[in-house]
């Protein structure tokens, strides 16, 4: 079945570098509460996770008395520093997205709260819901069917019954192919699993997000390429994959995250989707990101850029431990808070001072990573302006893949980018692969059937016939 | 550089017909075929794994190596009927229950196979009692288990304490790893050993079985050949 999407977008809906800034986007999001994202203010978003415990029936009552304890911590301390508004991320974890009665307890728990300090208090707040993309416990993975499937979504529902307000999800269709396209550094098999099968399961999932959206009066908020593209980052980080893999395989994430927005999602998208400034120059949506204040949760060498167009500042997520000053949770609520109120003061002085700010983000990082280079706004820009003109998203994603090698290209000869020598063999290797993709999904399909494993994944989930596939070669 | 030194560097570069034909040539010219495979084969992939460890080359560079080192060894059993490498030990290697992360543990998998160790990768959201009867039945000497997320760690204890339960902790050594695991966390669960990487954990597994360095004569990474590919590395 094709989930047809409700949107294209066939041009930028930011086309001047200088409408490219922090805090503004051309579509905010207005919340039930008055609250506006891309509307002229970056607000923080808070997400934290329990310490090392096992989650079930037994531990519940430590589990709500955590939640508890994390959400008056946190709450207390913005309200305390003022903070102008604030965002939490409830990001499930299996057991709790399993058992939807668990998550949409814990849901309530935070959304109670959080209503009680905007009553007494005026601390406007915002509860994102991002149930965990449980479909992959089983092995191969079903993608469309089952009862890890169903409990997501009813998981979205009810929590949106009881006060979340914005809908999110990391969702993994094609991570099967993707983690093994990382590993040998595969960029033909990493465009067939964001391409090909990430695209089809972000049309799926998200047209039945944005109906609940709709039915619950909630905010379709996006998703992120957390499972592609972040794992990416990750091996990089440890030198087990050339950073120029990871940057090319960012950009390629592009045409997939896009789906959601294809689909009716309108953001904040998820913090942790680095590829977000091209959602928003795409398609004009507020867009969440997480940089230096992630590091409690990863490391990275994006840590200044990626605030450098933001609507929402994250964390991505904390565990609640006890530092020297307070909790994990409350500590982090605290520095979120001062990053956004730099933000919001240099912006306040006026326009050309947002810019400055960005520009100093974008470039104290931009020259020495590749990652951070191609989140360069101009860069994003350039690329995002050739990747509109392509209606196919498989054509478009290696597009973004052949379009990242040339800007990494360009960049490294023109002194703009340091790049090491085993980085930038690698760089051509990738441009050598990317060059021999077919414009043609069916072509890469019947060639990658021969070396792809075809028990670990089932291609009839995201609509793959087998041997239609190798009969559309041999005709 | 003599032809065992050539087929060692022809491995680092990751030159498969390089390597075919250094093979060939070698054992047209009655060269031992174990010393083939020990010396040129499994010493420059040992070279490899070195440069892996000192962060000069990446993971995909030394599965590429790995790749051609295999095309090497079929090769030499074909010439000559050569029997298959030893594996150094059994390893049984999962992700514990309600985790489904397996990207690190399948690099640590990778990374195992090439340092020479048979691995029985059991997946993802392993339950303890698949890890106590994968152990038993494949006679491993050890465990492997990793760890993501917070509240999935202590299934590493249960599992443990499973094995205890099984009378076989004698048998097996156990390590650990993972985002959401440290040294101190191995001690505390009575673990045998802790891995921050996928390299290490290969040292790792050495070390407990006492296995010293391989490659025929103990020989350890050519140096040579590592510090010709630095040089022409700054080169570039």
């Amino acid at each position: 079945m094709d989930y047809k999407p409700v949107k294209t977008f066939s041009e930028l809906a930011i086309k001047s570098l200088d409408d490219f800034v922090y805090g503004i986007a051309p579509h905010p999001v207005t919340a039930k509460n008055g609250m506006v994202i891309g509307g002229g203010t970056v607000y923080p978003e808070i997400n934290f996770t329990l310490p090392p415990m096992t989650v079930n029936e037994s531990t519940m009552p430590e589990v709500r008395r955590q939640y508890n304890e994390m959400i008056g911590g946190i709450l207390e301390r913005a309200k305390d520093l003022h903070a102008p508004g604030i965002i939490v991320e409830l990001e499930l974890l299996p057991p709790t997205t399993i058992e939807p009665k668990w998550g949409v307890e814990i849901c309530k728990i935070l959304r109670d709260k959080m209503y009680e300090y905007e009553e007494k208090y005026g601390l406007k707040s915002l509860l994102r819901i991002t149930p965990n993309d449980t479909r992959e416990i089983e092995r191969p993975p079903f993608m469309r069917r089952g009862e890890l499937l169903e409990s997501i979504f009813v998981t979205f529902e009810k929590c949106a019954e009881v006060g979340a307000d914005i809908l999110a999800i990391e969702t993994t269709g094609g991570k099967e192919v993707h983690d093994e396209a990382l590993v040998t550094c595969d960029i033909r098999k990493a465009i067939f699993a964001l391409g090909v099968l990430g695209v089809r399961d972000m049309r799926f999932m998200w047209s039945r997000i944005v109906d609940i959206a709709k039915r619950t009066d909630s905010i379709p908020g996006g998703d992120t390429a957390c499972g592609f593209g972040n794992t990416a980052l990750a091996l990089a980080e440890q030198s087990m994959i050339p950073r120029v893999f990871a940057a090319v395989d960012r950009v390629a994430t592009v045409p997939r995250t896009l789906a959601c927005f294809e689909m009716g999602a309108v953001g904040p998208d998820k913090d942790c989707g680095y590829e977000g400034p091209y959602m928003k120059a795409i398609t004009g949506a507020p867009i969440a990101m997480e940089g230096k204040t992630a590091a409690c949760a990863h490391l990275s060498a994006l840590g200044n850029i990626a605030a450098c167009v933001c609507d929402v500042w994250s964390n991505e997520s904390v565990q609640n431990v006890k530092l020297l000053s307070a909790p994990a949770p409350v500590a982090y609520m605290e520095q979120l808070i001062y990053d956004c109120r730099l933000l919001n003061e240099a912006a306040a002085d006026g326009k050309e001072y947002a810019l400055k700010m960005r520009d100093w983000l974008a470039n104290s990082d931009s020259k020495l990573d590749p990652q951070a280079y191609i989140l360069r706004p101009d860069v994003v820009l350039e690329i995002s302006k050739e990747l509109v003109k392509e209606a196919d998203a498989f054509v478009a994603t290696k597009k973004a893949a052949a379009l990242a090698v040339e800007a990494l290209k360009k960049g490294a000869a023109a002194g703009e980018l340091e790049l090491p020598a085993k980085e930038k063999k690698w760089l051509d290797i990738i441009g050598s692969q990317v060059d021999s993709i077919p414009d043609n999904w069916e072509e890469l399909w019947y060639d990658l059937q021969k070396s792809l494993d075809l028990s670990k994944w089932r291609p009839e989930e995201y609509d793959l016939e087998v041997n239609a596939a190798k009969a559309v070669s041999a005709g | 550089m003599d032809r065992y030194g050539e087929l060692a560097q022809a491995i680092v570069d990751g030159d498969e017909i390089q390597v075919l034909k250094t093979v060939r040539r070698l054992l047209k010219n009655g060269a031992d075929p174990l010393k083939v495979i020990s010396v040129g084969l499994v010493g420059g992939m040992e070279s490899v794994g070195y440069m892996f460890s000192k962060k000069e080359i990446f993971i995909s560079d030394v599965i590429i190596s790995a790749r051609v080192m295999k095309s090497g060894i079929d090769l030499v059993r074909r010439m000559c009927k050569a029997p298959a490498r030893r594996p150094l030990g059994k390893v049984v290697l999962g992700t514990v229950k309600g985790d489904i992360h397996d990207i690190g543990k399948n690099l640590v998998g990778i990374m195992l196979e090439i340092g020479g160790f048979l691995v029985y990768d059991l997946g993802v959201n392993v339950e303890p009692q698949q890890f106590v009867k994968a152990v038993k039945e494949r006679n491993a000497q050890i465990l492997a288990m990793s760890a993501q997320l917070t509240t999935t760690v202590l299934n590493m204890q249960t599992t443990i304490e499973a094995i205890k339960a099984a009378g076989m902790r004698d048998d097996v050594k156990i390590i650990i790893g993972g985002l959401a695991v440290s040294r101190r966390f191995a001690d505390k669960i009575g673990a045998d050993g802790y891995s921050h990487d996928a390299s290490s954990a290969v040292c790792l597994c050495r070390r407990l079985l006492k296995i010293r360095q391989t490659g025929g004569r103990n020989r350890g990474p050519d140096l040579r050949i590592v510090k010709r590919q630095r040089r022409e590395r700054s080169d570039t």
